[in-house]
């Protein structure tokens, strides 16, 4: 722009545009030119400091000369490493932070019950924090994410074969919806059980006692008995085996998990169809349209740790269907003392 | 390549000087070192004034209240505190009012009257005035200090250097610190720094502000207002016709000429511009006003100090550079400050912002509640029939004692249930806590799919004390 420009009296390249317009030949200034090769400089520093030479010495890989000042050592490794930056280093490093925080807590939870952790205000908020993500992890693919359950079939390709898992959020256990009976269903896994109905009972026999479950359902047993229009699906439910499992008030045996069939909320598919597959077919019966009801066995081949197995007990009772148990919870203390010599 | 032959450098210099800036191309990148010239006068009584503001800015954070630091923005522990008043997270929307607020502060005050904000209170200013009225103790007068730039080292030129650079660099020490112990326990952070036990943030927040302001107020002075803050470029939307600016009445001023002890001065043909250039000399940016009101103006004021004491001299009136606005310049009536719509806007802005912040404060409330309903599912249909919803109760306790809280629900859907609201809920203080809530409603009472419901948490020992959400109950559709 000005003779400011031009004090070395550097000459110019000799090209010019638009009449008027040349390039001076003055060098870059020398800062940047210093910046340049600083830069050059720090390439090779970085390069060296940090794993990134892939050659491998005495067979293992080049782990750089370190970083001064960088504190990254593990238990249990050596000590001259602490200074070399790997990304898995780091991700373990980070990994044990939070570990130490979740350690407090996981160290009580070892020694408790389920009902224990469910009295402890604060435990209890920590395992419903971590129960999500095993829930996620190992139930919601039955269950549903936040155990909305299947009760109609085909949904996913898994229970394509007719393979339904009940609404846990619902305060309608075919187990007991007590926290100790929730983790016994964990840890031990279900097997529903119900006959077929298609060689002992006729059609007509299979619709009318479908139609008497679906009024119990919706109207309440005692309407439903003095129902005359369901007269006759009452007189096959009472006659035929119906009772013995799902007892002669028809609430269902917790003992054997048989359903509750005078409640709102059904295990299967609660449509008059739904309803007369389910007793035409039974579940588990081994007939090929018969109800699949398999909740597996969480111990088993170490599926899931004993902590793990309380944690969802706790998270899957804090549904809002869970069951307050029958003793007060005053009584669960001593219960936690004692349950490391029942382990 | 060019078929025309290559022109001489000198040619070409000669087409590009027609740039404007070319003239002010030394002044511009610092090659020319300004050294202004210190005038009393009532405007420079002014600047020492709202410049002595920034002393709250060294000792401020050093006050106590009720035995911890009285002002603090303590961004570690995500509160601001002032005096007895504690601001969390949740009611940093006042902060974006109270910059509304700052800024139209500025807009007004420059649609009335220019880049005061400029002249009398920015930081650069006022920084830059305290350096060089410390040069100009060390160094002498403006003179002086040109000859002491251009001598050759030696134990005088060196002796003052020195102690120039050293108690440059003290301030800048103190700003640095200054600047630090506004975000956390000043007296704390006074014995971390004698140990040298700084974190690396307040480490690199020293060291930045430090260097920062010696090289910002020490070496670039007047260049920052030239050509690096934003704020000179601004100002020239805000301003307008009825905006008064520091003026030189080029009607009364010119023509200018020299005028010699004992010779009369015919005042028909000669302006009162004697052409003293004190009001350039005076210039903390080293521009000439009377060439108009330009970029490199804050609107100090202090040309007119030097200008009023020469008139003064030479027995003519004073007011030969004074705050005017266009409109006087020119000859148009001079409208009233209140007759400015902008300003009007402005201030209409202001008082809007500023009651958003007096409501705000004044309902910062002890409790906040939050209520989360449950989303999957949104509901869950019991084995009697009823409709249970599922709510994730999050209550702040602004407090600094733990309170125990009742939980309540209005409206909603006759004959709900709260479920797990039986026992009070104990909140700690100065902390979200979380809880659940389970509301439980017969399936034949249920009017809509959506109905609102509003909660409420009490402290049970202080009724007044309370906090309200309201959400929503989800059912089937009936």
């Amino acid at each position: 722009m000005s003779d400011n420009h031009n004090s070395t009296g550097a000459t110019t390249t000799g090209h010019l545009w638009d009449d008027d317009l040349a390039d001076f030949t003055n060098q870059p200034p020398k800062w940047w030119m210093l910046g340049l090769a600083a830069s050059a400089i720090w390439v090779v520093v970085y390069w060296t400091m940090y794993p990134g030479i892939p050659f491998a010495i005495n067979g293992t890989f080049f782990k750089g000369l370190g970083l001064p000042g960088l504190n990254l050592q593990l238990p249990g490794t050596d000590s001259k490493d602490a200074g070399k930056w790997t990304a898995i280093k780091e991700l373990a490093i980070d990994q044990k932070e939070l570990d130490d925080v979740r350690k407090p807590f996981e160290d009580k939870l070892k020694d408790m019950t389920p009902a224990a952790i469910l009295a402890d205000e604060k435990l209890s908020e920590y395992v419903a924090r971590s129960g999500k993500v095993l829930f996620s992890d190992n139930c919601a693919a039955c269950h549903g994410q936040n155990g909305v359950g299947t009760v109609q079939a085909g949904k996913f390709a898994m229970r394509e074969k007719g393979l339904m898992a009940p609404i846990l959020r619902d305060d309608d256990w075919l187990y007991g919806g007590e926290v100790e009976a929730i983790h016994e269903t964990i840890m031990g896994g279900r097997q529903g059980m119900m006959t077929a109905h298609k060689d002992t009972l006729s059609a007509q026999q299979i619709d009318d006692v479908a139609h008497y479950v679906k009024a119990m359902s919706e109207e309440g047993k005692d309407k439903a008995d003095a129902d005359t229009a369901v007269a006759a699906g009452k007189k096959v439910f009472a006659e035929s085996d119906c009772t013995a499992c799902h007892g002669a008030d028809a609430h269902g045996i917790q003992a054997m998990g048989s359903a509750n069939l005078t409640d709102k909320v059904w295990r299967f598919d609660g449509s008059l169809e739904g309803i007369k597959q389910t007793i035409t077919y039974g579940v588990n019966s081994g007939d090929e349209n018969a109800r699949i009801a398999v909740m597996p066995n969480f111990t088993e081949a170490g599926k899931l740790s004993a902590v793990e197995m309380k944690k969802l007990a706790v998270y899957v009772y804090k549904f809002g269907g869970g069951v307050a148990a029958a003793a007060p919870v005053a009584e669960a203390a001593p219960a936690a003392e004692a349950a490391p010599a029942a382990n | 390549m060019n078929d025309s032959t290559p022109k001489k450098p000198t040619e070409i210099v000669g087409v590009t000087s027609i740039y404007g800036e070319h003239e002010e191309w030394a002044t511009n990148l610092g090659e020319k070192t300004i050294h202004a010239k210190r005038m009393p006068g009532f405007f420079r009584n002014v600047k020492y004034v709202t410049e002595s503001i920034w002393l709250f800015f060294f000792v401020g954070a050093y006050m106590r209240w009720d035995g911890v630091q009285a002002i603090i923005l303590d961004v570690n522990h995500r509160q601001f505190r002032f005096f007895h008043l504690t601001i969390l997270p949740q009611d940093i929307w006042m902060v974006s009012l109270l910059l509304l607020i700052l800024a139209m502060t500025l807009f007004a005050v420059t649609s009335v009257a220019s880049r005061v904000f400029c002249g009398y209170f920015c930081f650069q200013t006022a920084w830059v005035d305290l350096f060089t009225w410390i040069e100009g103790k060390i160094e002498g007068t403006p003179s002086h200090r040109h000859k002491l730039d251009e001598a050759p080292w030696n134990k005088d030129k060196i002796i003052k250097k020195v102690s120039k650079h050293f108690i440059w660099l003290v301030i800048s020490i103190l700003t640095g610190i200054s600047a630090t112990v506004w975000f956390e326990d000043a007296y704390q952070y006074w014995h971390d720094l004698m140990h040298f036990n700084l974190t690396i943030i307040e480490t690199v927040t020293l060291i930045s502000f430090t260097l920062g302001t010696y090289f910002l107020a020490g070496f670039m002075r007047e260049q920052v207002c030239l050509w690096l803050c934003p704020y000179a470029r601004i100002q020239a939307v805000m301003a307008d016709s009825q905006t008064i600016f520091p003026t030189y009445d080029v009607y009364r001023g010119e023509p200018r000429g020299k005028i010699r002890r004992g010779v009369a001065v015919d005042h028909d043909t000669q302006g009162d511009c004697i052409d003293c250039f004190q009001c350039v000399q005076v210039c903390p940016t080293g521009v000439d006003i009377r060439e108009g009101q330009q970029l490199g103006c804050i609107t100090c004021g202090l040309c007119l100090d030097a200008c009023d004491s020469i008139m003064d001299k030479i027995g003519r009136p004073r007011g030969l550079i004074r705050y005017a606005s266009l409109d006087e310049m020119e000859g148009r009536p001079v409208k009233k400050v209140y007759q400015h719509p902008r300003t009007l806007v402005y201030i209409g802005i202001i008082l809007f912002a500023l009651a958003g912040v007096i409501y705000g404060m004044t309902h910062l409330g002890s409790l906040k509640l939050r209520v989360d309903p449950e989303r999957q599912p949104l509901y869950t249909s019991m084995s009697d029939g009823s409709i249970q919803n599922k709510y994730e109760f999050k209550v702040l306790n602004k407090t600094d004692k733990d309170v125990f809280v009742k939980v309540t629900a209005e409206h909603g859907v006759e004959g709900q249930i709260l479920i797990g609201a039986d026992q009070p809920k104990q909140l700690t203080h100065g902390k979200s806590t979380s809880f659940t809530i389970f509301v439980k409603v017969a399936g034949n009472k249920v009017k809509s799919d959506v109905s609102k419901i509003e909660f409420k948490v009490t402290n049970i020992d202080d009724p007044k004390m309370k906090a309200e959400y309201t959400s929503i109950f989800n059912a089937p559709k009936p």
